[in-house]
């Protein structure tokens, strides 16, 4: 084959490319890895637990629910359940991804969906899109490059807060950390109106529901709110349509 | 504190769980194309589930034992104003972190 001649550097360029693109998340992934860890650490886990949880999860947003649920003593299925709500963007991603990167041997894509991650997918769409000339194999390539520099900070800064862990004095208020952190990576994606109309049932059912047992509040309140934003984008759209 | 009985059964249960979550289409669907009302969902989970788990913890901080905190609430609102108009994350954790921390100084 005449292809394979030119193939390596093609996607080593590809990699790289990657790499340089995902690398600045770091500055973000790495925070959030350390608050993990510290915060993991303060509700009782030991180093092995804490590093565990960010090697087999990879999702900070569903690990920090996960524990919190934990220390509100929720039932098992409904931390659970809970967490993995929170992960569903990530079968979004998966579908969204899967135009590009569908073709690739099965073994690939078994892969590739262990580091489908908000930001190699920040990256990969908008890559993907930009180079509609991409090989399957590049594209392969791009993907775990973007990965590169993220997965094992993640890894590295959990361990690091998990040392970290209770020398944190409380006069510190890092139990307000998750707030703040979840506020900040949420207002971004308040782009529409139907996604602003989400967020505000989703407010407004948690709170109502905040007396639920088994911390049940969370997960209706999610439910609700990603009907509410669908309805209303269907709605929004059927307007624009009729002027 | 957490009960550790069930520690092991949600890390490895939710490993397994995200793993499919991003394994379902990429792995499964291959090149089928997907139902617009079930795309139309997804795209509202982060928006529809993070508030939902922020907004009791704003309102009643654990650290307060459940009391609103003004401190805390304003430290809430600036995030988020912030974010809303700059779009930018590390802006608005440190914008938050700052007026938190200014706050209760001053409140003490």
């Amino acid at each position: 084959m005449s292809a394979t001649t030119t193939k390596s550097p093609s996607l080593g360029e590809a990699f790289w490319r990657g790499c340089r693109h995902g690398a600045p998340f770091v500055l973000v992934v790495g925070p959030f890895a350390i608050l993990f860890g510290v915060l993991a650490t303060e509700a009782g886990l030991n180093v092995l637990e804490t590093l565990a949880f960010s090697v087999v999860v990879v999702a900070g947003a569903a690990q920090f629910t996960a524990l919190q649920l934990m220390t509100e003593e929720a039932p098992t299925l409904i931390v659970l359940a809970s967490a993995l709500a929170v992960n569903l963007r990530m079968a979004m991603y998966s579908a969204s991804l899967t135009p590009y990167l569908g073709a690739a041997p099965l073994w690939q894509r078994a892969l590739i969906a262990y580091i489908i991650l908000d930001q190699s997918y920040a990256c990969a769409s908008v890559e993907f899109e930009k180079k509609q000339d991409m090989t399957v194999p590049e594209r392969i390539a791009y993907f775990a490059g973007t990965s590169a520099p993220v997965v094992p900070s993640w890894y590295f800064c959990t361990y690091l807060g998990a040392g970290i862990g209770t020398r944190v004095p409380d006069s510190w208020a890092l139990d307000f950390a998750l707030p703040i952190t979840f506020l900040a990576l949420m207002a971004p994606m308040l782009r529409t109106r139907a996604h602003l109309i989400a967020a505000i049932v989703s407010v407004v059912v948690s709170l109502l529901a905040a007396g639920l047992p088994y911390s049940m509040g969370l997960l209706i309140a999610g439910v609700l709110a990603m009907m509410a934003g669908a309805r209303a984008e269907l709605y929004f759209d059927e307007k624009a349509r009729r002027t | 504190m957490i009960d550790k009985s069930h520690l092991w059964v949600v890390i490895i249960g939710l490993g397994i769980g995200s793993y499919l979550l991003r394994f379902a289409f990429i792995g499964l669907v291959g090149g089928r194309q997907m139902p617009d009302w079930l795309l139309r969902h997804l795209r509202y989970t982060a928006v529809a589930v993070l508030p939902a788990l922020v907004a009791p913890l704003v309102a009643w901080p654990a650290a307060t034992d459940g009391a609103l905190d003004p401190a805390r609430l304003t430290a809430a609102l600036v995030t988020l104003g912030v974010g809303l108009v700059t779009r930018n994350v590390f802006g608005s954790i440190f914008a938050g972190a700052a007026t938190l921390y200014a706050l209760l100084y001053l409140l003490g």
